[in-house]
């Protein structure tokens, strides 16, 4: 009488199996911390901020809407200084009495979709060696495709990990649409703070007034969602054995489309044992490139130019319209309305493999994208 | 005149069975007090009771010639629920029990208090205590913590008179019944031949920042209820008006239209301006019938409000919100059962919804979402007009903002209400 559960490969929140019980137990406090706190003016929010709870970007842990996009804004020079000093991101929203920051005239900006949480573990436990291997593999590649790694500074509350590669004193980052953030605990903290406007002993600036104030979130509840967002599931690929999915997969491959969405990484050693030294599929090389000129916001972060982009992870492609209101927006800004309209925003580097789609016959583009949708 | 009265109160301490046409059980409710029978509005016959009239129109217990009545409901239930294939397990619930204690002052004074514990002593209420002084029946002035006559539960909340475990949803998260606050107002009755007019018109205490700031992620007008200084001052200084007009077709029906508005945020302290006021406005139509033949009982609410949410601050907090609920009572078996003399077996149905925030995204010009909608079948048996004992089944869709598939939610609920 009572409704059946959805199949777990229509979800994408959920841990990864093979949690122990205490994982399980903190990956719960995490999973509460991140999508039932609502933050209000007495608990911290703003006074300006994009949004009000880390589920309100992220619903489902899925894709995002253009309701909760965020406006990065600015240039960084060569030194890693932004020009403007009221930090990079605007906070577009405030509290009843407050006025929201408004994006300084003439200034380069970028609008980010929110991108899905799922999988985000296995993503963080890719060694730099990996990633550095996947630029250096790309340097005779005939279509054109190269890619870098984002070479960033980290702020002082991010400690590298063991065998971090770094360059003077910049880093290799991974996360976010230009890939510029460290990992999943850096992420979290940025968040709190640009997003919610929730100062945290680890970055206590205040987004209003640019002071440090007191910390509006426990360490332990960080500590706690980094930890949830590492242990969440990886999307899980529907239809695989579907003869449209199959013969898509192998266009997919053929066209060019792998030289920066890889199929298979792996992951290196984590204290949970489920996340340790195991191949995923993201279809993500995790590096940046050129897509040209028609994606130029002239927004950049860390190393990453105006048009350069982190690949995205194509996994959980297909469930994109569960989470983003049973439409699609897709690209970093979601102006994309279809995955047909994303391929065709492809430039730059990936300039001649979207040429060969186009090429393609109807049928096989219609393949390429059942199998994108089977992701 | 006492024992005169005595049939005349069990009817109008059981109207609200009234409405679900059943006998009355004079043996379990021997005791009735005459008290509030006389000479005020509640000195009517039964036909020409309103939902105006509910704070009084229950059974109360007296003890000898003391001045003084009391009684009280109780409700508990055990429900499982199932959202998405995912249940919690089987839960026991007692959400509340109510006590309520009556005096007369004077002939024409009165004083009614009704003290609410819900879920244990998580909450403990006064939610009604005031002082009523009637100058004739289209004039009496009532003072002190008031029900605000909002749509027609808020007034008319008791849980013995309804077939159902659950309080319907738009009066509960858009009208935040139940809604008390300290103030005084006028309210009144005119009688004609075949028809009863009735009005309230109160000012109060109101509504505060929290409608609009709140962990429910959405305007949620109920958020207001947590603060408890709304007994001891005003927010901001602006009352909150209450008015209610209703009339009522003797054999026929109810039918009222109100509306309560008001500022609800604190626009200045301590003599500076810290924002512009902000309006909190709701409407709500109520009406109630029985068909002529099938007996059929048809209750029903629909509310709108609009809250003037800064342009600035988060859509995700609604500018707009509206809802209603129907509810369809059939008694199919009335009489002895069980050894009950007059019980009565009913099905019931109640069809609801709330759209928390009415309007599009800026961003993409498309709807925004937040909605519920549910439908709850129900039994439920009467073993006399003061207790119910109802089974529902209650299938729930909940959307999210955004729009994306709503979780499902089916819950089986067993339990029962009665007055004592």
């Amino acid at each position: 009488m009572g409704p059946t559960a959805p199949r777990e490969d229509e979800l994408l929140d959920g841990p990864v199996a093979g949690l122990t019980p205490a994982q399980s137990a903190r990956h719960l406090a995490g999973d509460i911390a991140f999508n039932d706190e609502i933050f209000t003016p007495e608990t911290g929010l703003g006074p300006v901020f994009v949004a009000n709870s880390c589920g309100s970007c992220h619903p489902g842990d899925g894709k995002g809407h253009p309701f909760t996009t965020l406006i990065r804004f600015g240039h960084t020079d060569s030194l890693g200084q932004n020009e403007f000093d009221h930090g990079f991101q605007i906070q577009n929203r405030a509290i009843p009495g407050y006025e929201p920051e408004q994006l300084p005239e003439g200034t380069p900006f970028a609008k980010f979709t929110p991108p899905s949480n799922s999988g985000l573990g296995y993503l963080e436990l890719v060694s730099d060696e990996d990633i550095l291997g996947m630029a250096a593999a790309n340097a005779k590649n005939p279509d054109g495709v190269r890619g870098h790694p984002n070479w960033n500074l980290l702020p002082g509350y991010v400690t590298p990990r063991p065998n971090s590669r770094r360059q003077g004193d910049r880093y290799i980052t991974r996360f976010g649409k230009k890939g510029s953030v460290y990992n999943l605990f850096h992420q979290t903290v940025v968040a709190y703070n640009q997003d919610m406007g929730i100062t945290s002993t680890f970055d206590p600036s205040d987004v209003y007034t640019l002071k440090s104030i007191d910390p509006e979130v426990s360490d332990r509840k960080v500590r706690d969602v980094v930890f949830y967002l590492q242990t969440l599931k990886a999307p899980i690929q529907r239809n695989p054995d579907d003869p449209a999915v199959l013969r898509g997969q192998q266009l997919f491959v053929q066209t060019g489309c792998e030289s920066c969405h890889k199929q298979t990484l792996k992951t290196g050693y984590s204290p949970v044992a489920a996340l340790a030294n195991t191949e995923f599929h993201p279809y993500t090389d995790l590096l940046l490139h050129n897509m040209g000129p028609g994606l130029d916001d002239g927004y950049t972060e860390g190393s990453a130019g105006g048009a350069e982009w982190r690949t995205p992870p194509l996994w959980g492609l297909g469930l994109a319209q569960n989470s983003q209101g049973g439409q699609v927006y897709l690209m970093h800004d979601g102006r994309a309305r279809s995955i047909r309209e994303a391929i065709r925003m492809h430039g730059g580097e990936a300039a001649s493999i979207q040429k060969r789609f186009e090429e393609m016959p109807a049928a096989s583009q219609a393949d390429v994208i059942a199998f994108l949708k089977s992701l | 005149m006492r024992n005169k009265l005595l049939p005349v109160c069990l009817l109008v301490a059981t109207s609200v069975f009234g409405q679900v046409p059943v006998a009355v059980d004079t043996t379990s409710n021997a005791k009735m007090d005459a008290l509030f029978g006389r000479d005020t509005t509640l000195h009517t016959p039964k036909d020409e009771k309103m939902n105006l009239d509910a704070a009084y129109n229950r059974p109360f217990l007296r003890t000898g010639k003391l001045p003084i009545s009391i009684g009280g409901y109780v409700e508990a239930n055990t429900q499982y629920a199932n959202t998405d294939g995912v249940s919690e397990g089987l839960s026991f619930q007692m959400p509340r029990m109510t006590i309520f204690m009556a005096a007369t002052i004077n002939r024409r004074i009165k004083f009614l208090t009704e003290i609410e514990f819900e879920d244990g002593t998580k909450e403990i209420n006064i939610e009604f205590a005031s002082v009523d002084f009637q100058f004739n029946s289209l004039l009496n002035l009532r003072t002190g913590i008031v029900m605000n006559p909002i749509g027609s539960f808020n007034q008319n909340h008791d849980g013995p008179k309804w077939e159902f475990v659950d309080r319907p949803l738009s009066s509960t998260r858009i009208i935040p019944s139940t809604f008390s606050n300290v103030g005084f107002g006028l309210y009144g009755k005119k009688y004609t031949r075949n028809w009863v007019f009735a009005y309230e018109g109160y000012l109060t205490n109101g509504f505060d920042n929290s409608i609009i700031a709140n962990t429910q992620n959405r305007t949620f007008l109920p958020a207001a209820k947590v603060n408890p200084n709304r007994f001891e001052e005003s927010f901001n200084g602006v009352p909150l008006v209450t008015l209610k007009a209703a009339v009522k077709r003797r054999k026929f029906g109810e039918i009222g239209l109100s509306w309560m508005g008001g500022v609800y945020n604190k626009f200045r302290d301590d003599g500076l301006v810290l924002d512009q006021r902000r309006r909190v406005d709701v409407w709500a139509v109520d009406f109630n019938t029985v068909l002529p033949g099938s007996r059929t009982y048809l209750n029903g609410e629909f509310v709108w409000a609009r809250v003037d949410v800064p342009s600035t601050y988060s859509q995700q907090f609604g500018r707009r919100q509206q809802g209603g609920w129907l509810d369809v009572v059939q008694p199919v078996l009335r009489g002895r059962m069980l050894g009950w003399n007059t019980a009565t077996l009913n099905v019931a149905a109640r069809l609801e919804r709330v759209d928390y925030n009415v309007g599009t995204f800026n961003e993409t010009n498309e709807n925004i979402y937040d909605e519920i909608w549910s439908v709850v079948p129900a039994i439920s048996f009467r073993p006399s007009p003061t207790t119910v004992i109802r089974a529902n089944y209650r299938y729930q869709w909940d959307t999210d903002i955004l729009g994306n598939p709503p979780a499902r939610t089916a819950t089986f609920q067993v339990g029962f209400s009665t007055y004592f």
